[in-house]
């Protein structure tokens, strides 16, 4: 077997089987997630390196070939995010063994299980070219993600995943009743055969729609991202890294693939602009309600319905003059990277406020640039990329979608990136301007944290604006529109 | 009439019907039962749409699918059911509150 499909068949796995470990070795977990990180981002890395240099690297699972098995394929997309993801949970991975392993016996069982398996899915979902091997990865994505959400067990945590899983559950089935439908007239899931062949049976476009509808709301998109907040505020801090960053990506990557590779003749004219105009309505809505949280948490998770929003601007620009497509792919593919490093740097720092204040209450952060001040400069360096200025890999996103709005003779959408660039340097500014003011004198001091694990969250900023500084790397891969 | 057809006309019938449960029924409980009714009603239509064309024999490719999709519902029921005793053991009830939760909602400055 050849390195890179040994890499392959690893990103998979490994982590797979590191949940089985986990759960059969209690009190280990810590450990073992941290050896499953190692090699998972190993393999990822050789997978980069091998696709980055010749082609996709394709596995037809037990030499089936489809339509009768299923075909994974790393190709320049998925490298890059399976490298993302990767890089991600390691950094959750050190950041919560200290956490964890100062909680219960039950915490340390079910987390370390639920984070590796969370992980086996995302790798499945950035690798599969399966519809309904596809749907077998989104719903233990779920599941995953919700657990995790309720791992701590309040009722407000339980009420938040249980809302979670409604939403979650009705978008699966959403999602499957197309896969039903397509099967049904083509008689093959596989994306590649499939690709062009949508669209011409007489259920295809009842079976985009659903599957449209279903995987939306995975995504969180407007208006079904009222569960995304208290979910992803809710959940402990390095798990919330993991919702907000990578979880709703899985959703609009198999959105993509399936829009953009599997139909683009397809784009009706009414659906792409709806699409595109839930995106815009999406960024006001987030960012203006994140203006008006009170806890740093829900500000962060907010952010995250507004920066999505920018990820469904792809649809109507696509459909415009052809001249803007590549560059609409590519600000997608940096902005799905850029947000994701981006965001879980801000949930992890909010976890160091909340483990060092004890609450995450805006109000009360007085103080805090002096107690860890690399924490906050981290944050702020996330920042510099959710806002959008150069040289960071968010302003890079957005600097390609709003040329590509101009190039596709669209350029109505332009404005919704100008616009939520500023609204996300209102809301980021305000948590940064009040922890800056000076400690109250009746305010107890903030709990000391380790110096290393303030590293992490800086580590992830820096990840997401280095993406800015040597973009020529990622955007080979990204390819053109497909 | 092909010998598919009613069970794709009941299986449109269950899925509508869970729809709406879905979606409308405020018990948890409700709501649980009305995704395993859709979820009931896409694999009737999967097997009946595996009979379709001339041939008298029916694709069994579909019938892997349903059951690894009866074994994916079975995972998301029982993670469901459990949530659900645990939010009513913790005084939460037998309905999610309607409105958003407290802390989601924004406060205004007299607060």
């Amino acid at each position: 077997m050849s390195p890179d499909l040994v890499a392959l068949a690893v990103v998979i796995i490994l982590p797979l089987f590191g949940a089985l470990i986990a759960v059969a070795a209690p009190g280990h977990g810590g450990r073992i997630a941290v050896t499953v990180a190692l090699g998972t981002l190993a393999a990822a890395l050789v997978l980069l390196v091998r696709v980055g240099g010749a082609e996709p690297v394709v596995v037809e699972v037990g030499t089936w070939s489809p339509p009768l098995g299923i075909a994974l394929r790393a190709d320049g997309p998925a490298v890059l995010l399976l490298s993302v993801s990767a890089l991600i949970l390691l950094c959750v991975v050190l950041y919560s063994r200290p956490l964890i392993g100062s909680r219960s016996a039950r915490m340390n069982q079910t987390f370390w299980a639920l984070l590796l398996l969370l992980w086996g899915a995302l790798s499945v979902i950035f690798l599969s070219r399966d519809l309904f091997n596809l749907y077998v990865g989104l719903e233990l994505l779920s599941l995953t993600a919700v657990a995790l959400v309720a791992i701590e067990g309040r009722r407000e945590t339980l009420a938040a995943a249980l809302r979670y899983l409604l939403f979650a559950l009705t978008g699966s089935l959403l999602y499957l009743l197309g896969v039903v439908l397509l099967y049904a007239v083509h008689g093959t899931l596989d994306l590649g055969l499939l690709s062009g062949r949508l669209g011409t049976g007489a259920t295809d476009g009842l079976a985009l729609a659903a599957m449209t509808a279903g995987l939306a709301a995975k995504t969180a998109l407007f208006p079904f991202h009222v569960w995304l907040p208290p979910a992803h505020a809710g959940a402990p801090a390095p798990a919330s890294a993991v919702l907000s960053a990578l979880v709703p990506k899985a959703s609009l990557y198999i959105l993509l693939r399936l829009w953009f590779e599997g139909s683009p003749a397809l784009a009706g004219e009414v659906v792409v602009q709806s699409l595109g105009v839930l995106g815009a309505l999406a960024v006001l809505h987030g960012s203006l309600m994140a203006f008006r949280q009170e806890r740093l948490k829900l500000v962060i998770a907010y952010s995250t319905v507004a920066q999505i929003g920018y990820l469904f601007l792809i649809f109507p620009i696509a459909a415009g003059e052809p001249a803007g497509a590549d560059a609409a792919w590519r600000g997608t593919q940096f902005q799905l990277l850029s947000h994701a490093l981006a965001k879980a740097s801000m949930f992890l720092c909010a976890g160091l406020v909340v483990e060092a204040a004890g609450h995450d209450r805006l109000a009360r952060l007085a103080g805090f640039a002096r107690a860890q001040p690399m924490t906050l400069f981290a944050f702020g360096l996330a920042a510099v990329t959710l806002i959008g200025l150069p040289p960071s890999g968010g302003f890079l996103a957005k600097y390609l979608l709003f040329n590509a709005a101009f190039d596709a003779g669209v350029p109505v959408w332009s404005l919704v990136v100008l616009i939520g660039g500023l609204l996300a340097a209102a809301y980021l500014f305000r948590p940064i301007a009040l922890a800056w003011r000076a400690p109250d004198a009746d305010r107890t001091a903030f709990a000391p944290v380790a110096r290393s694990r303030q590293l992490l969250p800086m580590l992830l900023a820096i990840a997401a604006l280095s993406i800015g500084l040597a973009p020529g790397g990622p955007a080979g891969l990204m390819g053109g529109l497909p | 009439m092909p010998v598919w057809m009613p069970y794709a006309f009941c299986a449109a019938g269950l899925i509508g019907l869970g729809l709406y449960g879905l979606i409308t029924d405020p018990r948890l409980l409700g709501r649980i039962l009305a995704f395993n009714v859709v979820g009931s009603g896409i694999f009737l239509l999967f097997g009946a749409l595996a009979r379709r064309g001339s041939v008298d024999y029916a694709d069994p490719v579909p019938q892997a699918m349903i059951i690894t999709g009866i074994v994916v519902a079975i995972s998301a029921t029982a993670l469901a059911l459990g949530l659900t005793v645990a939010h009513a053991r913790a005084g939460g009830g037998e309905s999610l509150p309607d409105d958003d939760p407290a802390e989601d909602r924004p406060r205004g400055s007299g607060e």
